[in-house]
Parts: structure tokens; C-alpha cells; sequence
């Protein structure tokens, strides 16, 4: 599919977004930025406890109150059976999803929601809150995985039967997964040095800066329409209907533009309860979360523990490697232990390995995706031990890297034989980087780490609209999350053969245009690309109809080039070349409006790869790590718009940072959460980091017309051991656990000058 | 959640009156960073909130002709920044003003709101009891001075009497020989709250030798600590290695923090020391070059 | 009780509002005069998404009572461009996609342009302070202060 074209006249370019204007001035619609005339605005009461039976609710009080318009619980929701859905990377369970919009008959995490109130102001809805009263029988809770798995721990749901294994037992083991590749015994037999380490990783959040809000407005006839910040539209509409018990053709959810998701914003909070209460009180609803709401009870992603056995030949061969990966699911089933599995040393050519991985219940926030899901997690702990590895055989990292890389026709334990793919690309740019061989001074150190996500493709629907005037509107379905109608927009105009400027892209309502599954998995310039892309030439073989018809001619008469139809041939007659407004202005005459459209199931997701060089001092008498440089190198497929991928690697490498350091929730003894705001959870401020340095690597993804791979992701796998590894070329010290904080990091620098005080 | 009686009087009197006449629970908002966070979250819920920035005193910063400052309570950092010779006098007491939140915050963010905030890592306090500032208050009973340290008694809880106000403080004249310091420890760079925060201040005689110092520590007692034995342990000195390693050592002694969110009770106590020694190395420097 | 009526200036144009005590002046720029440019992200002073000029100063309105605003003047993204010209660090954080999502971008735009009212030649360092509290998710900040900073050497060149 790729190779058609190799010079081009967008595709490449630095354009500016087209959404850009409305960004720069206040002017564009976020979430909270919407409002109807007669809207009520929603509040929702939280329990306060980590795991608690709810006997009873009583909400007369709060409906007693002027101004209260409509209370809900949990009774205002029907029971659903247990049944699997797509979200994003992983799946998610209707039964559950109804409890965790709205508890029925356990409080499982500090935050969950248990009424929501609308009123006429803000202030009267708050008010109303403290007027609900909620019988609560406390129950024990866990919320460390590993303490979760021990036998006798507080048992989060009674009648839970885990999956891929069997249980003696009430448990909170949701599911086991398996994934084997060779002999690992008989690779462990071969090899000649063996290590095996645990690491720990704690809950961190996505931490976009724009909370959840939804505004939903029901009629008389049933009819709904819903404006929300999310990263799926069709998403919020089939778990709105399915949890309201409406139909989906009548819910239309309009997307506003989207203050951040990383995953975090493809599921549905706030949207069943406001449109449950505008059903009830006849009122459009609308509900905006606090900052602490955000952190207390939107989805974080896993806490992870896992031990891991790597062995290699003296050469550096690994010929063997197995691990055991523990992710908490929060309060029901769900945490992404499978792709943790999947790209933990996919990386690598290792032809024996198994892992196995644990999906386990706690009373933490049910986990929502975030960038990469699960990946970090367990890229952390192979990538710290691949470093230990290096050291122990006297191998310098990278060249152990490349010695082991996984490249086309590589077996991947997790099932697919790789086609053509760019690691060896990454880690040989690395280490010719200027940045690899840079001097280090006292107290500093070097570290470096690989990444892998696979990416995915997934339904997405496209039209392109050609206009009178011989401009073209691009209708998607994907919020534009960081950039994305660019990067449309391009490959648009590009296929057209015009302008950009006349390229207008728009994301569409779910009324307006096909099914598109949501923003995630890096999916939406590879998938949504590809049927834009399939849409622009659908237009342009009309174009070309037109023209023909125009000319008189066989429609195989003529080609499209420049945005211009040509004719084939000399053979085909001699006519001066049509532009696409000439067509478009003659087309009521030729046939009528010219729409091009298409709408498939994108397959062919190319895997993407990353390797990451970190610099760091430490400060030993205190534990603050400095990040004094940083580059990231990426194979990206080929860069549409490079300004934005290198923004996603930038920004993917800092979330990376801000969880190795310090990014953690904290929880109190009764399981609440003590951090839930940006004072006290700690993401990245711009003092905290250098420059970004950038290297795009672009190895053609073969299964994409312009060669794109799937940029957003992969660049939240490497920083954490790059980091890590950092530190111990620093200090002497291996962290195996996160955040590597100060006072966990002076800590162990302690332990580690103990045995020397001694001396 | 009551409705809140909004006032802005333009002169203490009025401030006082006011104060002292609520019938319920009675806020003073200077710069608001504090107040406000509390406010919204509901950890207070006030009859009465009274905005003193129209009062005049609270708002000037102003050089006496003895050298030394009065300095309005509800003066911003950033105000405070753009007076030179301030900036020069008292870099310590500047650098931890300075430390109270970002650039947005900075433009708020006041000495009175920091000390009657009450928060053992309040970034200011340190810096102010080191330099011997006090806090000229007004009340009913009319006006009296108490050093900034007496203010602040737990916690959220200050010694404050009903309808008393900071107005100002005074800031003495820099001695000659002086020079201040304060450092934190945050996890970050910027927007975090001390771990642990250490104000030093010293006089240093012509052969580099201490002759009075004060050391203050943030955030490892429920109030900020004046730390008596760690000043003992550098006068006298010329803030050698021993010298250096007493300090360090006091420092450590006097620490009774508690362990949660920000800091293990380990930590705080081992890094109260390396602070002392580095604020006190930078006091002396800047002594030194005057 | 009775709301204040507060008598304002709001990017040049005299402004008049009713609002409570609890109002904080983001909450009156957005719920009762529309100006949703000023976003909240945390309602605390920690992301800075909020971010205006109030009588000269730099600050977050989530922290400032409506009823504060009384007599002062107020600057918000809303009056950042002159007519249908970008302010050049608009124009820059365009070229330079110094935004992805795009929530944080008003604030940063605001408190940037304070930055260099006061300061034309500032460091990298200098930079990246002025705008620690400014938080950003998307970007990891490198853009946004690279923009900053070509917008500092433009302005500059311009002057001399």
C-alpha cells in the first residue's frame, strides 16, 4: 500500500492546526464551556469510605430543599447483566459499569458516587448534598494488589469468578492471563547468568487539566442530546442508552474540544447521571467534576507489582525470560494486565517466554486507560533488569539492545510475527546521538530504556464534502485530542491535490457521521486517517466522473492530478485540465453534490518503538533527582505533521517522568484518598525539565497508504526505568520501586552507605 | 454553607469594629491564596469576610530612616520584589516570600496571610523569625507588637484575640556584617509545599567569625521552631566542617515532625540538618560580601 | 443576602455584575459575563489554566472574589488579540504548536505576555519559572517555551 508516493506537497508539513485560531483566543468550546437556557446544574455525593455497605439512602430532605429539582440513586438506574463491551484498549462489563456510575449495594472506593443531585445554582445543589443521608456499614478494604491477593483479605465482590483460572474460594483475582513462547526451562538451562527482581509501581493519574462536564438535555419525547469532553462520542452514546435504557438513535452526543484524556476520558462518569436527572426534572442538566472529584473518582491507572527472570548467554544472548505481572483493577474487573503482558519484552527477540499476569479487584477508583495501558508498567521493571543484565555482562545497554532487538520476521511472544518495524532503527540513533557520548559530571548519570505499543486500527467512518466552491469539508468522528484535524486535514489535501487552507476537517456528532470508535490506542491519524484518506479518493474518482461527463469522454479517460482531472491519454482527447472548483461548480448539471465516504474496520496497526536517553543528577544528602537531559527517539511510521508528533513524544516522555519521580496516590488508613489535587499530586512543572530533544525515525508502516504508525503512546513506556537506570549509573543504587521520590531515594541511599560506614 | 457578609473598610478602625462585632466565625482575606483554596473546599465557612486591602497600612512597603521596614501585611510577593533595595537588605526573608506559590500566586500572596495561615510549613516564617520581624497588630484593646514567632500557635490556630488584625510588621535594619538565608525542600521545583524549610540569619565579625546567628525549621514541628542550641553550635565559629556538622546535628535534635503526604518523620529530620548547613553556608556568603 | 454590584473594567470596556460572596472572579468572568476563555482546572491556584491580569498584576482569578474586582481593571484571553490581529505570542504558539488539547492555553498565553511586558529578554530558566504554575499535560512544556522565548527575540528585534 505505502510506496505510491514518496514526495509530497502536505503530508510533512508544519501547517497550522485548524482549530488553532479558537485555541489562542478563549474562543473554543471545552467541556464546561456550554450552557443551556433553564440548565440545572448536577453535584454528586461521594462516600467517604473505602469499602462500605449501603443499607440505606434517604434524599427527602434534599428534595425538600428550594431549588432541588431531582435526586437520584441507584434506583434510578436498572440492574444490567454481566456482559463485555469495547473501551478503548480493553473491555468493560455492563453490570459493573451501572455500579460504578452510581453504587447500589457497596461503596468500593473513597469517591464513589452514590446520589446526584440538580438544582437551580450550584450552591443549592451542594447544599442539598449534606442533606442526603446514606446509611453506611463500613467494611474492611484493601488496596495494595499484593495484600488483595493474600488469602483472608476484604473481599471486594462475593460472587466474583475469576477468569483463565480456578478459585478455591471468594477472591479478588478477576483473571489470569497466559502467554508462553518456546521452552522457557530449557532457555533458562542455556543460559550462563541469571537474575531474577521484583518491582513495584503505584496508581498514578492521567492528570489532563480539564475535569469531566457534561451537559445532557432530554425531551418530552425521549429524545436526548448530550455535549461532553470526551474521547469518544459513540462511546458515551452506547453506554448512555445502554445504562439509561434508551435506544441509540436517540441520544446525539456532540464533542467538545477535549482539555486532555490519555485514556482517562473514555469512559462515562458524569453523562447516565445527567441525563437521568434532565429525564426527571424536564431541565437541560449540566455537571462539571471538581479537581479532587477527578482524582477521587475518575479512573487512575494501575498500581503494578511484578518479579521478573531474565537469563542470557555471556555473549549476551537472552535466551530466556518469565515473569509474573499483579495490576490492580480498582473496584471491579478491568486493569490492563494483558497488554502489560503483551509489550513488556516485545522489544526483543527472546525466543523463550512466559508470563503471566493477574487482574485484581481493590478499593482504589476502577482504572481507566491511560496512554499505553499497562505498558509502562510492566516496561519498567524488563527495562530495569535488561540494564542489570547489561552490567552484569559487561555490555553496554544499547549494543545489548541490539544485540536482542526484535525485527522483521521476529516471533513476538504475545502472538505476531513482525513485519517490517524500526527498533534497531531507534536504539542505533541513540547511540549515535551526540547526547549518548556527552561528559557526565559528579553526581550525574545516564540511562537508557526501550518501549513498545502495538497500536491499534478500529471502525472509523469518514466523509469528505466537496463544496460549491471547490473547497472540501472533512467529517470525522474522532475528538481532536492533540492535533489530529491537522494531521487529517493534510492528508486530505494532499489526496485532493488542493490548498489545505481549503481543507475545512470537523469532528462530527453521532448524528452526523458514521460510527467511529474512540480516540485511543494511537489509532485516529493511522484509522481515521486511512478512511479519510479512502474517503478524499472516493471524492476524486467522482471528480473524475464529473469530468468525464463534462468532456464526453469514458470516466477511465480520466486521471486526477494536481486537483486537476486530465484526461488519461493524448488518445483521450485534447482538454484543458478542470480544476476541482470548475467540477465542483458545474455539479448540480453532472449529478449533484460530490461526497466522498468511507467507513471500514482499520486492520494493519503498525507496532511502534522507542528508546529514550535520560541525564540526570542526584543530589545525595537530599534524594532530588534533576533531569538535566532528555531525547527520545521514535519510529513514527512517517510523520504527517512532525510538529505534533514530536509534541507527543515530548509530552509522553514528561508524563513518564512525572511518574517515575514523584507522581502517587496516597492513600490515608481508612482509604482515603489524601493528594486528590495538583498541590499534593505531583505532575511535571515547566521548571522541573529541560528541552525535549526529538528523533523521528520513520519506518513505513506497510499496511497504511502514507506509512503511518501510531505515535501517541509509545513514548509513556521508556521514561520510568530511563529514569531508574539513571539514577543507578548515578549512585550505585537500582530503585525498584516508584515514584522514586526523595525521601524513598535518600532512603536507599542510606541503606547503601551503611555498609561502608561500617567499614 | 451560610451566606457570607462581604466588607472592604478603608481604615483599621473600621477593620476592627467590624472584626470584633461578627456574630459568627469572621475571616480577614490579605491576599486570599489561602483563603480561598478553604473556602471553595469548605474547610471554613465564614459569617464575615473583610478584605483589609483598602486600608493603606496594609498595603505599603516602606524603607525607615533608622534602615529598618514596615511592611504592610497584605503586601504581594510580588510588590515586594520590585523594591531594590528591599530585595538587597533582606534576601532571605525575599527568597522565602518569594517560595509562596508561582508567579500567579506571587501576586497575591502576602506576609499576613502566611503567618496567620498558621501552617508549620508556611515558607515565610522561618525567614521572618530569623530576621526578628514583628507583627504590629490591631484590635480592640488598640495596637501591640509581638515577635512574628508568638502568632502562630498550632496548626490553623493562631494567637490572634477576637476582632485583633496583622496591620504591618517590622523588619529591624540589616546589622551591619548580617546576612540571611532560607532553603526547602520540595519534591518539585516549584508549587509544592516545604518538606522541610530552614531560615538562617547571621553577623559575621571581620575574620569571618559568627557573633550572633538565628536558625529557624519549617514543617518539623506542629509550629515553626527558633532553634537555639543550632545557633549556639556556629557562634563563635568561622562555620567550619565541625561547626557545620553541630549545626546539623541541633537541627536534627529539635525535629519532632510527624510522617504523611509530604515527608516521613525520617526525612524531615536528616534533611533539617543538611538544610541548616547549606542556608548557613549562603547567610555567611552573603554577609560576607556586604 | 443581597449581591454585590460590582463596577469593573474587563479588557477595556466598563463592566457591571451582580455576585455573591462565594464567587470567585472566574467563576463571574465565566457563569455571568461568558467569557469561558479563563478555564478552571483545579479551583485552587495550582494549574494556573485561570490565569488573568488584575490592576497589573498576575494571578489566578479562582483565587480573587468577584467582589474584589471593584474599581480594578481586569485583562483575559478574551482581549489578548487587537481587533482580528494575533498578539505575536498567539501567532507563535500557533506556528511553533506550542498547544495540543488546547485547555492551558489561555492561561499560558496570559501569564507569558506578562512575562515579557516585564521582562523582554528573559533566560530559559527565567522562563520556565515565570510559568511553573502554568501546568500542562500535553506537551511537556518544550513548545510552549521555545515559543516564548522566538516571541522575547521578535518583540525585541522589532523594538531595536
Amino acid at each position: 500500500m505505502t510506496g505510491e508516493k514518496t514526495e509530497f506537497k502536505w503530508v510533512g508539513t508544519r501547517a497550522i492546526r485548524p482549530d488553532g485560531h479558537d485555541k489562542v483566543t478563549g474562543r473554543a468550546k471545552f467541556g464546561s464551556d456550554f450552557a443551556l437556557p433553564g440548565m440545572l446544574q448536577g453535584r454528586v455525593l461521594r462516600s467517604p469510605h473505602a469499602h462500605a455497605r449501603i443499607r440505606s439512602i434517604d434524599t427527602s430532605a434534599a428534595e425538600a430543599l428550594p431549588g432541588v429539582k431531582g435526586v437520584i440513586t441507584s434506583a434510578d438506574f436498572a440492574d444490567q447483566s454481566s456482559e463485555l463491551a469495547a473501551a478503548g484498549e480493553a473491555l468493560v462489563n455492563y453490570r459493573d459499569m451501572v455500579r460504578n456510575v452510581m453504587a447500589r449495594e457497596k461503596a468500593l472506593y473513597d469517591g464513589h458516587a452514590v446520589a446526584a443531585v440538580a438544582a437551580t445554582s450550584a450552591e443549592i445543589a451542594e447544599a442539598a448534598l449534606e442533606l442526603i443521608s446514606v446509611d453506611y456499614e463500613v467494611l474492611d478494604h484493601v488496596i495494595d494488589v499484593d495484600l488483595a491477593m493474600e488469602p483472608g483479605a476484604p473481599i471486594l465482590d462475593e460472587e466474583l469468578e475469576p477468569a483463565g483460572m480456578e478459585a478455591s474460594g471468594p477472591t479478588n483475582i478477576a483473571k489470569r492471563v497466559d502467554f508462553d513462547l518456546g521452552d522457557v526451562e530449557e532457555g533458562f538451562a542455556k543460559a550462563e547468568v541469571v537474575l531474577e527482581r521484583s518491582y513495584t509501581t503505584a496508581a498514578v493519574h492521567q492528570g489532563y487539566i480539564e475535569p469531566h462536564a457534561a451537559v445532557a438535555s432530554v425531551s418530552e419525547d425521549g429524545q436526548a442530546q448530550i455535549w461532553c469532553c470526551t474521547q469518544g462520542q459513540f462511546m458515551v452514546r452506547a453506554y448512555t442508552a445502554r445504562l439509561c435504557g434508551m435506544e441509540t438513535s436517540q441520544i446525539r452526543v456532540t464533542p467538545s474540544e477535549i482539555g486532555g484524556g490519555f485514556g482517562g476520558k473514555t469512559v462515562v462518569y458524569l453523562e447516565p447521571l445527567a441525563t437521568a436527572l434532565s429525564r426527571k426534572t424536564g431541565r437541560p442538566v449540566k455537571m462539571i467534576m471538581s479537581r479532587e472529584e477527578v482524582f477521587r473518582a475518575s479512573g487512575p491507572t494501575s498500581a503494578g507489582s511484578m518479579t521478573y527472570r531474565i537469563g542470557a548467554t555471556r555473549d549476551g544472548v537472552i535466551t530466556a525470560f518469565e515473569g509474573t505481572i499483579r495490576l490492580e483493577a480498582g473496584a471491579f474487573p478491568g486493569s490492563p494486565v494483558q497488554p502489560a503482558c503483551m509489550c513488556a519484552v516485545a522489544p526483543y527477540d527472546i525466543k523463550n517466554v512466559r508470563l503471566t499476569g493477574y487482574d485484581v479487584v481493590v478499593n482504589r477508583p476502577k482504572v481507566a486507560a491511560y496512554r499505553a495501558p499497562g505498558a509502562p508498567i510492566s516496561a519498567f521493571g524488563a527495562e530495569s533488569i535488561i540494564d542489570e543484565l547489561a552490567k552484569e555482562l559487561g555490555f553496554d545497554p544499547l549494543q545489548l539492545r541490539l544485540k536482542n532487538a526484535a525485527k522483521q520476521g521476529t516471533k513476538a511472544a504475545y502472538g505476531p510475527t513482525f513485519r517490517r518495524i524500526g527498533f534497531e532503527e531507534t536504539v542505533e540513533e541513540a547511540v549515535a546521538s551526540e547526547h549518548y557520548s556527552a561528559p557526565l559530571g559528579p553526581n550525574q548519570g545516564r540511562g537508557v530504556a526501550s518501549g513498545f505499543w502495538f497500536n491499534i486500527g478500529g471502525e472509523s467512518a469518514a466523509t469528505v464534502n466537496i463544496t460549491e466552491d471547490g473547497t472540501a469539508v472533512v467529517v470525522s468522528g474522532n475528538p481532536d485530542i492533540g492535533g489530529s484535524r491537522a494531521s487529517l486535514a493534510l492528508m486530505a489535501a494532499e489526496e485532493l491535490g488542493i490548498d489545505y487552507s481549503k481543507v475545512r476537517p470537523i469532528v462530527g456528532d453521532t448524528s452526523s457521521v458514521g460510527y467511529n470508535f474512540l480516540t485511543g490506542g494511537s489509532r485516529v491519524t493511522f484509522a481515521t486517517g486511512l478512511a479519510v484518506v479512502e474517503a478524499a479518493r472516493d471524492a476524486v474518482r467522482q471528480l473524475c466522473e464529473r469530468a468525464a461527463k463534462i468532456w464526453e469522454v469514458e470516466s477511465d479517460g480520466v486521471i486526477w492530478r494536481d486537483g486537476h482531472a486530465v484526461p488519461a491519454s493524448s488518445n483521450v482527447g485534447d482538454f484543458e485540465p478542470l480544476s476541482l472548483a470548475d467540477i465542483a461548480g458545474q455539479s448540480p448539471k453532472t449529478g449533484g453534490p460530490i461526497c466522498g465516504h468511507n467507513a471500514q474496520n482499520v486492520q494493519g496497526a503498525g507496532p511502534g518503538f522507542a528508546t529514550h536517553i535520560c541525564d540526570v543528577e542526584v543530589d545525595p544528602e537530599t534524594g532530588r533527582v534533576t533531569i538535566l537531559r532528555y531525547t527520545a527517539v521514535q519510529d513514527v511510521g512517517r510523520a504527517i505533521h512532525p510538529s505534533y508528533v514530536e509534541g507527543q513524544i515530548q509530552g509522553g516522555a514528561v508524563q513518564g517522568i512525572g511518574w517515575a519521580l514523584n507522581e502517587e496516590y496516597i492513600y490515608n488508613e481508612r482509604g482515603q484518598l489524601e493528594n486528590p489535587g495538583f498541590l499534593d499530586y505531583r505532575i511535571p512543572v515547566a521548571s522541573d525539565l529541560p528541552m525535549i530533544e526529538t528523533v523521528v525515525v520513520e519506518v513505513p508502516n506497510d499496511r497504511h497508504p502514507y506509512g503511518v504508525r501510531g505515535v501517541g503512546e509509545v513514548p509513556i513506556v521508556p521514561p520510568m526505568a530511563a529514569v531508574a537506570n539513571a539514577i543507578e549509573n548515578a549512585t550505585g543504587v537500582r530503585m525498584e520501586h516508584l515514584p522514586m521520590s526523595p525521601p524513598r531515594l535518600l532512603a536507599a541511599l542510606d541503606a547503601a552507605r551503611l555498609p561502608e560506614a561500617a567499614e | 454553607m451560610q451566606s457570607v457578609q462581604f466588607e472592604a473598610p478603608g481604615t483599621v478602625e473600621q477593620a476592627v469594629a467590624l472584626l470584633a462585632g461578627a456574630t459568627g466565625d469572621a475571616r480577614v482575606l490579605a491576599g486570599g491564596t489561602d483563603l480561598l483554596v478553604q473556602l471553595r473546599s469548605h474547610l471554613v465557612d465564614p459569617a464575615l469576610v473583610v478584605d483589609i486591602k483598602h486600608i493603606e497600612e496594609t498595603r505599603t512597603l516602606v524603607r525607615n530612616a533608622d534602615g529598618s521596614y514596615t511592611i504592610g501585611s497584605a503586601v504581594a510577593g510580588a510588590e515586594a520584589h520590585e523594591n531594590a533595595q528591599f530585595v538587597a537588605d533582606w534576601p532571605g526573608v525575599m527568597e522565602a516570600w518569594d517560595l509562596i506559590g508561582s508567579t500567579q500566586i506571587q501576586g497575591r500572596a502576602s506576609l499576613g496571610g502566611n503567618l496567620c495561615n498558621a501552617s508549620p510549613a508556611a515558607d515565610s516564617v522561618p525567614a521572618m523569625i530569623v530576621a526578628g520581624m514583628t507583627a504590629n497588630i490591631a484590635g480592640p484593646g488598640g495596637r501591640r507588637s509581638v515577635p512574628v514567632g508568638e502568632v502562630p500557635v498550632a496548626p490553623g490556630r493562631t494567637s490572634l484575640a477576637n476582632g485583633e488584625f496583622v496591620v504591618s510588621f517590622t523588619l529591624p535594619a540589616r546589622p551591619a556584617g548580617g546576612g540571611d538565608a532560607y532553603l526547602r525542600l520540595i519534591p518539585r521545583t516549584e508549587m509544592d509545599i516545604a518538606v522541610v524549610g530552614c531560615g538562617v540569619a547571621l553577623v559575621l565579625d571581620g575574620g569571618g567569625t559568627v557573633t550572633s546567628a538565628r536558625v529557624s525549621l519549617g514543617a518539623v514541628a506542629p509550629t515553626v521552631l527558633l532553634v537555639e542550641d543550632a545557633a549556639r553550635a556556629i557562634i563563635g565559629t568561622t562555620l567550619d566542617d565541625d561547626a557545620l556538622a553541630a549545626l546539623d546535628a541541633a537541627c536534627q535534635a529539635a525535629c519532632s515532625p510527624i510522617n504523611d503526604k509530604r515527608g516521613t518523620i525520617v526525612y524531615r529530620t536528616q534533611v533539617a540538618g543538611v538544610l541548616a548547613r547549606r542556608a548557613a553556608r549562603i547567610a555567611a556568603e552573603r554577609a560576607g560580601s556586604r | 443576602m443581597a449581591k454585590h454590584h460590582v463596577t469593573t473594567t474587563i479588557n477595556g470596556e466598563p463592566v457591571e455584575f451582580l455576585c455573591s460572596t462565594r464567587q470567585t472572579l472566574l467563576d463571574v468572568l465565566r457563569d455571568e459575563l461568558n467569557l469561558t476563555g479563563s478555564k478552571e482546572g483545579c479551583a485552587s491556584g495550582d494549574c494556573g489554566a485561570c490565569s488573568v491580569v488584575l490592576d497589573g498584576r498576575l494571578v489566578c482569578s479562582c483565587l480573587v472574589l468577584g467582589a474584589e474586582a471593584e474599581g480594578k481593571t481586569v485583562e483575559t484571553i478574551e482581549g489578548m488579540a487587537q481587533g482580528d490581529s494575533l498578539h505575536p505570542l498567539q501567532q507563535n504558539f500557533l506556528e511553533d504548536a506550542a498547544l495540543q488539547c488546547g485547555i492551558c492555553t489561555p492561561g499560558f498565553l496570559v501569564a507569558a505576555k506578562a512575562l515579557l511586558e516585564r521582562n523582554p529578554d528573559p533566560t530559559e530558566t527565567e522562563v520556565r519559572y515565570w510559568l511553573a504554575g502554568n501546568l500542562c499535560r500535553c506537551t511537556g512544556y518544550d513548545k510552549i517555551i521555545r515559543a516564548v522565548m522566538r516571541t522575547a527575540d521578535e518583540v525585541r528585534g522589532e523594538a531595536s
